[in-house]
């Protein structure tokens, strides 16, 4: 009955998924918390997030506000529960064309204004990839967002202005967000809750 | 017409073998592969010409449709064949040879029931030279463009997951390949119709020429030839790459590159 509430009330919430050979890993979020995730690497971090956003074939359930992903259309799945990948593609010439819209409200918190539109991909530095890519991903208003080392490549200054910009985002909409970071001096100043991966579960710890 | 005897083949044949020795002599590597290539042609076409000529001797639907299967199984393999990755299981060779099917064989019997009208309209004489040349043209269509789009999905796997990721659909994340593999797969014959008198003269064309049918005759047959070759091409090689890049993906937009199998060695 316990776990029923608990469900009604997740923005997100996995049910023994299990992926690749790992799991079954059971985890739900609520709607605007922030939940960090850390493991050694090959634990499968990764797969853990591009199996819920429904990228490789899985067992398991996974629910969106208490609603099941099979009720949802795949892209309609992705554009909810956004998974922002440690290294972004682009594939056209300009920054502009992977926007759906010529306004990006997210640009200038990360330090870029209209102009970037026009801006060369193949100019682009990776930590500004990556910062463009979160305001990319940001633009489709998702209720979900899974994060997989969003700040991997930037200097202080860029660190904290995605953290602002994603605690402002969680805060305005009451995103559930699920955080991978090696930094845990990171994930104890974004997370409100910890969780730990190891290859047959996930655990709680405190910091 | 002038029929040619075995010396004047021979005399032929030594030219070839004459090349061969130079490639030898400059170890180019190629004289072992010239001299099989050569041979099989021999053999290949007269048996292909013992067929034929029973097959005229007794116009039958039953043997003109089996000799038709057997062609379409020799294209189908070789599409297989020509994939660096290929679908594994059955589809590898059933994508193929089923869009070869549907497009070659629909034209064939289309352009003998209408166009060339002959009596009755599987005589042998017109559908299986018609047939063979639709189908060795859209089975090089389809071997490019399916070859093209696997490569490429392959290695732009991150692109199209990415795409994927913001929500595009299977048909979106592959829509650019897929164009580009369409254009490699129609851009043979699109450049032998745009050159077609000017650079060469096509070899059917000159066929029946040398045979002794008048130009105008010939010229006539060989603009029909032409466009039954490019519409068979498109539509076949259409149908092959929506069968491939539907596969390439499951019902809930993966994209699953589980589904071909490794690069050939």
């Amino acid at each position: 009955m316990v776990e029923l509430e608990e469900a009604h009330m997740s923005a997100l919430n996995v049910i023994d998924l299990r992926t690749h050979g790992r799991g079954p890993y059971s985890l739900c979020i609520a709607p605007g918390e922030c939940v960090s995730l850390r493991g050694d690497s090959g634990s499968g971090k990764s797969l853990l997030l591009r199996a819920i956003a429904d990228l490789d074939p899985h067992d398991g359930q996974v629910l969106l506000d208490a609603i099941s992903r099979t009720q949802f259309t795949a892209p309609q799945w992705r554009k909810q529960v956004a998974l922002l990948p440690a290294e972004s593609q682009w594939w056209q010439d300009e920054v502009g064309a992977h926007f759906p819209a010529e306004k990006c409200p997210w640009l200038e918190p990360l330090g870029f204004d209209a102009e970037t539109m026009r801006w060369q991909v193949s100019r682009l530095s990776s930590g500004e990839k990556q910062r463009l890519a979160l305001a990319r991903i940001l633009m489709n208003k998702p209720r979900i967002l899974l994060l997989d080392e969003p700040t991997a490549s930037l200097d202080n200054d860029n660190v904290l202005a995605v953290e602002k910009l994603i605690e402002k985002y969680r805060c305005d909409t009451a995103t559930a967000v699920l955080w991978v970071s090696h930094d845990a001096q990171q994930a104890a100043r974004v997370g409100d809750r910890h969780l730990q991966l190891t290859t047959d579960g996930i655990r709680e710890y405190t910091t | 017409m002038i029929t040619l005897s075995t010396v004047d083949l021979s005399l032929a044949a030594g030219l070839v073998l004459a090349m061969a020795a130079l490639s030898w002599r400059m170890q180019l590597g190629l004289s072992g592969q010239l001299l099989i290539a050569g041979t099989r042609t021999v053999v290949q076409l007269l048996l292909i010409g013992l067929v034929l000529k029973a097959l005229f001797a007794n116009v039958d639907l039953l043997w003109v449709t089996g000799i038709s299967l057997v062609m379409l199984l020799a294209a189908g393999r070789e599409v297989m064949a020509r994939q660096q990755r290929r679908f594994t299981g059955w589809w590898g060779f059933g994508m193929g040879t089923g869009a070869m099917f549907i497009s070659s064989f629909a034209i064939t019997v289309l352009a003998l029931t209408t166009m060339v009208a002959t009596d009755p309209w599987y005589d042998p004489q017109y559908a299986v030279p018609l047939l063979g040349m639709l189908l060795g043209n859209t089975m090089s269509g389809i071997a490019l463009a399916l070859d093209r789009l696997t490569t490429t999905a392959w290695q732009q796997r991150a692109i199209i997951e990415q795409r994927l990721m913001l929500g595009a659909t299977r048909l979106d994340a592959i829509a650019e390949i897929r164009r580009e593999a369409m254009r490699s797969g129609m851009m043979p014959i699109i450049n032998s119709m745009a050159a077609a008198g000017l650079v060469s003269l096509p070899g059917m064309m000159t066929g029946q020429i040398l045979a002794g049918s008048p130009p105008l005759e010939a010229v006539k047959y060989q603009i029909l030839i032409m466009f039954l070759i490019s519409a068979g091409t498109g539509f076949g090689v259409t149908a092959a790459l929506w069968l491939a890049s539907k596969r390439l993906f499951d019902d809930r937009h993966r994209l699953r590159l589980d589904k071909l199998t490794g690069p050939r060695s």
